[in-house]
């Protein structure tokens, strides 16, 4: 769906783009047909577990189920309604609102172009079934899932963090998790190479892009109070203000006085 | 047997020219600063560039080597993550003596856009860098310019003595 196209004349004086948060619309959900390829596949899976809900959306069949269900639904879609390909599953994070997260397996019948989307709701500490003996796809995506999000699976083959290092503390694609990291985050690369005791020569991470330091004169001069690279900060605090000296003065050069007549001012935009 | 009578002083001086070895030994060393190949992010596209024909690191005898054993130089191009940072200290640590690191980009210096969880906030948390080269990414012109004020830098520095060790942060 499209944003509605509001005219853009003119914006410099009004700002066209009020809405702070922009919310998308809901998409619509339409009853699942009577017939047709979806009632069956429906029928399908009511045949072998409990099904809690079902819509089309965007032409795509959406189904509910129990999490303990997950691989035998799965399975009577892979082997009885030939989806084959499980092009993305992942989980999304409600733990604020519902306190679980909120899984997908998107779904792919190669033969009749048909996608279908099997949802289900864990609780923060459930385990999941592994669909890795169906999907090959789901290896990765399993891993990734605990990795970033801590949701546990069942019997896979190697269960592992697959982007976050090995022993990594917590996991980062949680609302819950600060994007600057947490302490363990912020620390990692000093306690594992130079060990804790190293954090008070380090010192802390630099997080505010803009900091200056008044003190450091290693990398910054205080304009009009220099002293030299790496003098103490007091000298700085003491010292008289430097002179502005003009290249016509004999002063520094390239530092010239500005003159009006040897500018050039430009008739209009280029 | 035929005899030459070379007249040093009267055809032009004598062949013999007076340094000292700190100036000989920094020449050599400035003028073949061999850099460790380590593109981490775009800075390496950009570092490639430097060492390809158009821009030819090959004439500072910056030749780019696949070994830290054969490194002199560590150009970290790119963004450090924290899963990397321990192989950066490794190979920093597997290079010989002595040796120099520029940091290039903002991603290298201060861990630039990404301030995140995941990303390291400067490289100089993890090693000693020698020279901080801004840019996103920088073009080769600047990465040339680095290397350049490098030389100039390893040629104040006295040979001889060991390597003091460099401010960590």
């Amino acid at each position: 769906m499209m944003r509605p196209y509001t005219p853009k004349d003119n914006v410099q004086a009004k700002a066209y783009y009020t809405d702070r948060f922009w919310v998308a619309p809901r998409v619509p959900e339409e009853p699942v047909p009577e017939e047709g390829v979806y009632a069956e596949d429906l029928a399908a899976v009511k045949a072998c577990c409990k099904v809690l809900k079902a819509y089309i959306q965007r032409g795509q069949l959406v189904i509910y189920i129990n999490p303990e269900d997950n691989f035998e639904a799965l399975k009577v879609l892979k082997e009885e309604r030939w989806y084959e390909m499980l092009s993305e599953m992942s989980a999304v994070d409600f733990l604020a609102e519902r306190g679980g997260f909120e899984l997908f397996y998107q779904l792919l019948n190669l033969n009749t172009a048909k996608r279908i989307r099997v949802k289900c709701f864990v609780e923060e500490n459930q385990a999941v079934e592994s669909v890795n003996p169906l999907f090959r796809s789901a290896d990765w995506a399993e891993r990734e899932m605990w990795d970033l999000m801590g949701v546990k699976v069942n019997n896979h083959p190697y269960m592992k963090r697959l982007i976050m290092p090995d022993d990594w503390e917590g996991h980062p694609l949680r609302k819950s998790y600060p994007l600057e990291g947490d302490e363990f985050a912020q620390w990692y690369e000093v306690d594992k190479i130079f060990g804790k005791e190293a954090r008070d020569i380090i010192g802390p991470e630099n997080r505010d892009p803009a900091r200056i330091d008044r003190y450091d004169t290693e990398r910054f001069a205080r304009l009009g109070h220099e002293v030299p690279r790496g003098a103490p900060a007091e000298e700085a605090e003491k010292s008289e203000e430097t002179p502005v000296r003009y290249q016509e003065e004999e002063g520094v050069f390239l530092i010239e006085k500005f003159s009006p007549e040897r500018s050039k001012v430009l008739e209009r935009r280029k | 047997m035929a005899q030459h009578q070379v007249n040093y002083t009267q055809s032009g001086g004598l062949p013999v020219a007076l340094t000292t070895v700190d100036k000989i030994l920094n020449w050599g060393r400035s003028n073949s600063v061999w850099a460790l190949t380590y593109g981490l992010a775009c800075c390496a596209i950009e570092m490639m560039a430097s060492g390809a024909s158009r821009y030819d690191f090959d004439r500072f005898g910056t030749i780019f080597r696949a070994s830290p054993r054969q490194a002199d130089l560590m150009i970290v191009a790119g963004t450090l993550t924290k899963k990397h940072a321990e192989f950066i200290r490794r190979l920093y640590d597997q290079m010989t003596e002595p040796k120099w690191v520029i940091s290039m980009g903002s991603c290298a210096n201060t861990g630039g856009m990404f301030n995140t969880y995941a990303t390291v906030q400067g490289v100089d948390r993890v090693i000693p860098v020698d020279l901080y080269l801004p840019g996103c990414a920088p073009r080769p012109e600047t990465l040339q310019y680095a290397v350049m004020l490098l030389q100039q830098k390893i040629r104040r520095e006295s040979a001889n003595k060991s390597q003091k060790p460099k401010r960590l942060v």
